[in-house]
């Protein structure tokens, strides 16, 4: 009898450092709402002050003289790149501080692998939105942004949660559908970067943070 | 019975033992800083486990410089990962028993 349930304890524990030592759980589900918001924000910001109330981007960019939407495009790329800093950030600051509170460390093996693995595709995206953005295939940009950042989320799922791993595959479909509908960037940008983190981020708290 | 408890691996018997197997079986490499934090033990506990599963040709170590900086890092060997399966459906098999 004893022996049956030092065996249940052993398995218990292989079970848990398998899982901890190969999965990085400190991301915190929390971020993905500030995430969320911070993208809404970025957007309602350049629907407001940027774009004088138009959310359909491209068709302003049609619509006015080449020498300013230049300086129209470069207001919209600060604003994007502000967004994806400050989101960076959140994410970092809200995931050392589950770690913290867990009393675990965030630099592991894992939390590299994650990294690294998430930033492969992320940079590529990041380049070829750039080329996209000079060569003035503003309609591409928003797709080019979601599908790579799924990509990213798909890559990075094996070392995380496995829900970033479907997260990912809805950032992907999403992209995949403001491409074939150009001129609704704006809207999908805020469904893809805004609505689903904060219910991914909700949920995720809910299941495991509350 | 006896067959049972003969895949009992005596090498795995400690905690500390079946948590380094358990970090190897799924992480191709580990050095030996991040076994220590995740494993919450001491640096000459953990040494000396992986010495006696070195020993026995469960796991492989490997050294290497980072930089200037020595660093060890371990995996396990294609017998230590038989091994250590066999030892977990012992377990099981153990449970399902009684």
């Amino acid at each position: 009898m004893k022996s049956e349930s030092k065996s249940i304890e052993d398995i218990k524990a292989i079970r848990k450092i398998m899982e901890e030592s190969s999965r990085f759980l400190s991301l915190s589900g929390l971020s993905g709402v500030f995430i969320g918001v911070t993208a809404i924000t970025g957007a309602l910001f350049a629907y407001l002050f940027i774009l004088d109330g138009s959310i359909f981007c491209e068709e302003y960019f049609r619509n006015h003289p080449a020498e300013e939407t230049v300086i129209l495009k470069w207001q919209l790329v600060a604003d994007a790149f502000f967004v994806l800093v400050l989101s960076v950030l959140l994410a970092l600051y809200f995931s050392i501080k589950k770690a913290k509170r867990d009393g675990k460390n965030f630099m592991t093996p894992i939390s590299r692998r994650l990294l690294i693995n998430l930033l492969i595709p992320l940079a590529t995206g990041g380049v070829f939105v750039s080329v996209l953005l000079l060569q003035n295939q503003i309609q591409l940009i928003v797709p080019g942004f979601l599908i790579f950042y799924g990509l990213s989320l798909v890559n990075a799922g094996k070392f995380t949660f496995g829900e970033i791993f479907y997260l990912g595959i809805l950032e992907i479909i999403t992209g995949l559908i403001s491409a074939f509908l150009p001129g609704w960037g704006m809207l999908f940008w805020i469904f893809g970067f805004g609505v689903l983190h904060i219910i991914y981020g909700l949920a995720m708290y809910r299941k495991y943070e509350a | 019975m006896k067959d049972l408890i003969s895949n009992i691996n005596k090498v795995f018997e400690s905690r500390v033992r079946l948590g380094i197997m358990s970090v190897l079986m799924v992480n191709e490499t580990f050095d030996f800083n991040s076994l220590k934090d995740t494993l919450d033990v001491t640096d000459g506990n953990l040494a000396s486990h992986l010495k006696a599963l070195e020993e026995r040709g469960m796991i492989k170590v490997n050294k290497q410089f980072i930089g200037r900086k020595p660093n060890t890092s371990y995996s396990a060997t294609d017998e230590g990962i038989a091994e250590f399966r066999q030892h977990l459906k012992a377990l099981e098999n153990l449970i399902r028993e009684y």
